[in-house]
């Protein structure tokens, strides 16, 4: 399995063709407690770069693009009632969605971690 | 506190970034005859505060006003009794605090006003939660169905044939840029609600359907058969409601199933004040309370736990999600909805009770005397305090002729459906609580009188 990363601070790791996306906890940091997150509907088409979910905090609401396009599998049904788990373990337990990639060379485009903690230190 | 004007390059690159030519264009919608291209014609320049007045006294003069004849004007504004203590209450400075309470440790007295307002609407309306208000009852009809559009996510809404002819007009002005299907049944004169209409009329693309309760010719539709006839086919139900005193003695919209329940507060706390400002009120199912649109005030403690209230759910609002917020309007109608608040309060739920109970009373007297005049019918199968009576001609003239014998004696439905002949029979009278004997007997012998070709 391997964990790619965007500039807008999503994590993507893949196993095969299926890909879970989550926020990173440097985004989670940023955005502060977040009380609420709307989730793409199962069966979503998508095309990389398209917003598929909104997390929202106290002050502001923010759009999670997908690095991938794809089919939206599922999503994390634990967010509706615990959506602070994307703050406390944004990088595992708080993943948003899961896809099923139609382009796996899209990841070409995409950060490895250590391209991703060097581009957080530019921030 | 520094002020820094426009200049003409800021200006020029606004207009460019919009695609506007000049600020002109963005007046394009204002005809060409409305608009002013020197001074007011027969306004002087100046005048004196003494002769200004005495002027606008003279003009004043020449209305006749509710409070001084027999009044029996309804359709959607009520004349109730709004006690002098309303007044004097709201008036009072720990009210007094920020009408946009973004700032809570410094707007704690609107806050918990908001609170107690947005409990007692809730509790009226038999729904889960409502909001802090909107601007009227009928821009509150258009977000509902807004609101009900999202969560469905259909976009056709049915407008019953009893919603208020002017609730509809608004729809249809902010649909025709949603692409939003508005279906609008036509209002028929029968005795009966257009329920099986409505029922008829919903399909597996409908997102909502649009009942007003009681509706414009003061007939009760049964909410709980359309309500199941909606929810079968995955539409949501919006009861509107027009005259909140009602609810005093109908059962709440939302304890027959309506699943967003909207309305006109203006009976309540505040005057007919010559048709606005009035008061928007809003109340859902808690579930669907992240669509919900306008201002929602929360309790909560602050840090020393201590009780108090904020605005919450924030993020549904346009200074946060933009373009995708649930609505564009981001005030409230907030001392109206004191005044409503206030009068609620000092009524309480018996006394709501009673003033509708007195309500339906009066509204009986009338139909007994004007029923005795020949000529003259119920149209109603069942009515709180109004009621569309049926007379042997085009009742737009009757009012007329009676308004000139100094008698406000209704609504005539060719003023509010003037395209449709099959209704200018009708006439909506209403009564309230301040309706006395003496106003009805002279209604009816005027009327009467109107009738007969009699002479003023």
């Amino acid at each position: 399995m391997t964990r790619y990363f965007t500039e807008d601070h999503e994590w993507i790791e893949v196993e095969g063709d299926t890909g879970t996306v989550g926020i990173t906890d440097y985004a989670q940091g940023q955005l502060g407690d977040i009380t609420f997150v709307e989730l793409p509907d199962a069966g979503a088409t998508v095309a990389k770069g398209d917003s598929v979910s909104v997390v929202d905090s106290v002050k502001a609401a923010s759009d999670v693009y997908t690095p991938v396009s794809g089919t939206v599998s599922d999503a994390n049904g634990a967010l509706a009632d615990e959506p602070e788990l994307v703050n406390t373990d944004a990088e595992k337990g708080g993943w948003l969605f899961r896809i099923t990639l139609s382009d796996p060379a899209e990841l070409e485009g995409l950060m490895d971690e250590t391209a991703y903690k060097a581009f957080v230190e530019t921030l | 506190m520094r002020y820094l004007p426009l200049t003409d390059t800021d200006r020029a690159a606004m207009l460019d970034v919009i695609g506007a030519a000049s600020v002109d264009d963005l007046f394009i919608d204002v005809p060409s005859e409305a608009r002013l291209s020197g001074p007011v014609e027969g306004l002087p320049m100046h005048a004196s505060e003494m002769a200004v007045e005495r002027h606008m006294s003279a003009l004043a003069g020449k209305n006749l006003s509710a409070g001084s004849a027999p009044f029996f004007l309804g359709a959607g504004a009520y004349r109730h009794h709004v006690p002098a203590s309303v007044d004097h209450i709201i008036q009072r400075g720990e009210f007094l605090t920020a009408y946009t309470p973004y700032q809570p440790e410094i707007a704690q007295g609107t806050l918990q006003v908001l609170f107690e307002f947005q409990t007692q609407v809730a509790r009226l309306f038999g729904t889960d939660i409502a909001n802090a208000s909107m601007y009227d009852g009928s821009t509150a009809c258009w977000e509902a169905i807004l609101m009900a559009a999202r969560i469905t996510r259909k976009d056709r809404a049915i407008l019953s044939g009893g919603l208020h002819p002017h609730y509809g007009e608004v729809v249809r002005t902010m649909a025709k840029f949603t692409e939003d299907e508005i279906a609008s049944l036509t209002c028929e004169l029968t005795g009966e609600p257009d329920d099986a209409a409505v029922i008829a009329a919903i399909d597996e693309k409908t997102s909502c359907v649009v009942v007003q309760y009681p509706d414009i010719l003061g007939r009760i539709p049964d909410l709980a058969a359309i309500s199941e006839a909606a929810h079968a086919k995955g539409a949501l139900v919006v009861a509107v409601v027009t005259e909140p005193v009602a609810l005093g003695m109908i059962e709440a919209p939302g304890n027959l199933g309506a699943d967003i329940v909207v309305g006109e507060g203006q009976s309540l706390g505040v005057g007919l004040q010559f048709g606005g400002p009035y008061l928007g009120l809003f109340g859902c199912r808690e579930k669907f309370v992240r669509q919900m649109p306008g201002r929602l005030c929360g309790e909560t403690v602050d840090a020393e736990g201590k009780r108090g209230f904020v605005l919450t759910l924030s993020t549904r609002e346009q200074h946060i999600r933009r373009e995708k917020a649930t609505s564009n309007i981001c005030t409230n109608s907030g001392l109206c909805a004191l005044a409503f608040s206030i009068h609620l309060t000092l009524l309480g739920g018996n006394g709501l009770a009673q003033l509708a109970a007195v309500n339906h009373d009066r509204t009986q007297a009338v139909v007994e005397r004007l029923t005795q005049i020949p000529g003259v019918s119920l149209l109603n199968d069942a009515y709180f305090n109004e009621v569309t009576l049926v007379l042997p001609g085009d009742a737009r003239e009757v009012v007329r002729e009676l308004a000139d014998r100094k008698v406000l004696g209704g609504v005539s439905l060719g003023r509010l459906f003037p395209a449709q002949e099959d209704l200018h029979k009708g006439l909506l009278v209403a009564a309230t609580e301040t309706t006395t004997d003496e106003d009805i007997e002279t209604l009816a012998s005027e009327l009467a009188a109107v009738l007969e070709g009699v002479p003023a």
